[in-house]
């Protein structure tokens, strides 16, 4: 499933079966225990897949369908400083498009790519509801409102 | 005395938590803090000016506020009772400065009704929603009426669903309620996907008792005991401050047993959505709150027969929510003498994109594009031309000059080639090219289609290559054809609302911009100079000055020149990036 081999140690594996007990191992809870995994993993690899399909007596491929059915859950690990570019409409009307282009360029990674050295990742978002901010970028939890292109390696200067 | 400070999520990405703390310790340092109290509220809607720092009881409204501003608000105006100045909203035309609110062109043409407790309330704070007439309309509810008349109540107010199909919500609570079954759902679509929309999350933000005292209420009126609110995981806030508000409902025992002290029981629990536009249709939904991938399946059976874990089920928007309990309060026949013939109420609209006041609005149905983007909306950003409005999202489609004057409501969008949606509204200046913004929506559905049907799945991908080819300056006089001929058939062959109204960006810019989409494809040019393949940066010679800015500013070098000599553009080299362009002061660059 993945090219990223990922081991599971025996204490994250204590740790994920607890999640999935928390929720009574039920399958109807799937999206919420895959919410915690990705919480403690910070994405959610095919190893971890197979242990929470076991858990909650589903087959490994309808685990799968639903990660790579929903944007929010990950297969591959973000980098140390997740950059989302939004591409609402307001900021794409404001020029998000430009900054999203200068961010590739800079980083010469592809949407949905982490730098080779792991310290960036970048990722697309639709609104993140401070359309009067547009363009929005965010790196991690904080949001930087009315980037411009030129802009962009100001952002970056503060995660050197 | 009240300092209220916008914990909106916008306000918040400028900053507006360090304005509360800030402005907390100055209290302090003057022994002020007993009698000036300071609270975080949702969101005030003029996002554009934020962040917002309102003092009650005077209404003085202070714009783009920062936190090193809190001293001079308070030594001045809470201890010299002298204004500042300089923060207040300076009125653009009159150049005058203006304190209160109501006198703003932005508040002017609003009513709020579901908004009416955003930037009024604390919304952590259960106490300050029941002091405005909080949880009254539940109590009436459950210990005045019997269900059938709470659903008159709502059927007559003539209140749709604001999730943007529009239908009558007083209808569907009755459809659940003679659904026969041991457990009902009242299910709430927090699932705001729209891109550029953030209604949904700024009502749940702003004032989340609202919801669950009208979820509440819902199954009282249909019979379920149970009620679950399907929200995004991207909205954490939103999350975590409906939390608080549940924990806090529980506690005043307006949730769980035998609320207030009657018969009628009712708790609420979190379902979070993983990011897929999708599920905002509800039968996807209803899926994917039961761990499943989203996807729609056929309607009937309604949910209101067969929804949640295959019990009769009731999802309504949130905003819809919003509305129930000051209709109970004030009356059907109050709500619906606001609005037009058909469409009762008022609707929330998220306005952004190239205007100057952004925010989140809430007019009365029948308000005329023209209000809402010239009035309300302070016109056009730097003084450009309006081209268009997209209502809708993704759904919608763009309106022109010519619909700037018809009022707007359910019936009249959908006549007009776009609908309603949940409430996003674009607003485009005369730079913004209608083909590539159509492909924008585009790229959109072809990554959100849930590919069960195979008319959304494939023709989308395809009516995104014939529109990325016109842009590249491939087109065909074909291709436009084409690309009316497989949206209809999109439109009419696809299983749900999305697949439906996908194709409509694509139908509603062929209809009112045909000539930009036969620029693109015979003259091979963009007018908008939008279209990076069909655009070439020039400069000038006449009007360079030789400032090297844009040399300097090229990230490819291929801006050549001598010093205080006019410059060049190697255009084999160049790669369109606009940065020359945005650059340069002296209007030097032109594009071709």
């Amino acid at each position: 499933m993945s090219h990223i081999k990922f081991k599971l140690n025996p204490e994250q594996l204590t740790e994920l079966k607890e999640v999935c007990k928390s929720f009574n191992n039920d399958k109807g809870e799937l999206i919420n225990v895959l919410h915690k995994a990705q919480g403690i993993f910070g994405y959610l690899p095919a190893e971890v897949q197979e242990v929470v399909a076991k858990e909650l007596k589903i087959s490994v491929a309808q685990v799968y369908g639903v990660v790579t059915f929903y944007s929010f859950f990950s297969m591959m690990p973000k980098g140390q400083h997740p950059i989302s570019i939004c591409m609402g409409t307001a900021c794409y009307v404001r020029g998000g498009e430009k900054v999203l282009d200068e961010f590739k360029r800079i980083l010469n990674i592809q949407v949905g790519e982490t730098t080779p050295d792991g310290k960036y990742s970048m990722s697309c978002l639709r609104c993140v509801g401070a359309c009067g901010l547009a363009p929005v970028v965010m790196v991690g939890d904080k949001v930087y409102g009315r980037v411009a292109p030129d802009g962009v390696r100001d952002i970056l200067k503060n995660y050197e | 005395m009240h300092l209220l400070v916008c914990g909106g999520t916008g306000c918040r990405a400028s900053e507006s938590s360090a304005i509360l703390d800030n402005l907390k310790s100055v209290l302090e340092e003057n022994n002020l803090e007993n009698e000036v109290q300071v609270v975080k509220t949702g969101c005030f809607g003029f996002c554009e000016k934020g962040p917002i720092v309102k003092v009650l009881p005077d209404n003085t409204f202070y714009t783009q506020v920062k936190p090193e501003d809190a001293k001079e608000i308070v030594n001045e105006h809470i201890i010299k009772g002298r204004k500042v100045n300089r923060l207040l909203y300076l009125n653009p035309e009159s150049k005058e400065h203006v304190s209160d609110s109501k006198h703003m062109g932005f508040y002017k043409k609003q009513i709020r009704i579901a908004l009416r407790n955003c930037g009024f309330i604390n919304p952590e704070n259960i106490d300050e929603y029941i002091s405005r007439d909080g949880y009254e309309a539940l109590a009436k509810c459950i210990t005045e009426m019997t269900p059938a008349q709470v659903i008159d109540v709502i059927k007559r107010s003539g209140l749709r669903g604001r999730g943007g199909a529009g239908f009558p919500t007083g209808l569907k609570w009755e459809i659940a309620s003679k659904s026969v079954a041991d457990q009902k759902y009242v299910v709430c679509n927090a699932d705001e996907g729209d891109p550029g929309a953030f209604m949904d999350r700024s009502v749940l933000e702003g004032d989340p008792h609202s919801v669950i005292e009208a979820m509440a209420i819902c199954g009282y009126s249909i019979g379920a005991s149970k009620g679950l609110v399907y929200i995004r995981a991207e909205y954490p806030l939103a999350i975590e401050r409906l939390k608080i508000a549940i924990g806090q409902a529980r506690e005043y025992g307006l949730l769980g047993e035998k609320i207030l002290g009657t018969d009628f029981a009712f708790d609420l629990e979190l379902r979070y959505g993983a990011g897929a536009f999708v599920c905002g249709e509800e039968t996807a939904l209803i899926h994917s709150m039961e761990g499943l991938r989203g996807e729609p399946t056929v309607k009937p059976p309604f949910p209101a027969e067969r929804g949640y874990l295959g019990k009769p089920s009731n999802v309504n928007n949130v905003e819809t929510f919003a509305n129930i309990p000051v209709i109970i309060n004030k009356g059907p026949e109050w709500f619906s003498s606001i609005g037009t013939e058909k469409s009762k109420g008022t609707k929330v609209f998220a306005l952004a994109g190239k205007i100057n006041n952004v925010g989140l609005i809430e007019v009365p149905m029948g308000t005329t594009l023209r209000e809402i983007i010239f009035e309300i909306g302070g016109g056009i950003k730097d003084g450009k031309k309006f081209k268009a409005v997209q209502t809708g999202g993704p759904s919608g489609g763009c309106l022109t000059e010519k619909h700037l004057d018809t009022p707007i409501d359910y019936d009249n969008l959908i006549a007009s080639g776009s609908m309603m949606g949940s409430g996003g509204m674009i607003v485009m200046d005369e730079d913004d090219c209608m083909v590539s913004i159509a492909k924008y929506y585009l790229d959109f559905t072809v990554e959100e289609s849930c590919g069960k049907c195979t008319p959304c799945r494939v023709g989308n991908k395809r009516l995104y290559e014939t529109l990325d080819k016109i842009c590249h300056g491939n087109g065909t006089m074909e291709d436009l054809d084409k690309l009316r001929n497989l949206s209809n058939v999109i439109r009419d062959t696809s299983l749900c609302g999305l697949g439906q109204t996908s194709p409509n960006p694509v139908l509603s810019t062929l209809d009112n911009f045909y000539h930009e989409y036969l620029a693109h494809v015979k003259d091979h040019k963009c007018p908008a100079g939008q279209c990076k393949a069909l655009m070439q940066y020039t400069i000038n010679p006449e009007a360079c000055v030789g400032c090297t800015a844009c040399a300097r500013v090229c990230p490819v070098n291929a801006i050549s020149g001598e010093r205080k000599k006019p410059h060049f553009i190697d255009t084999t080299v160049c790669i369109k990036c606009g940065a020359c362009f945005e650059k340069c002061k002296f209007d030097a660059i032109y594009i071709n």
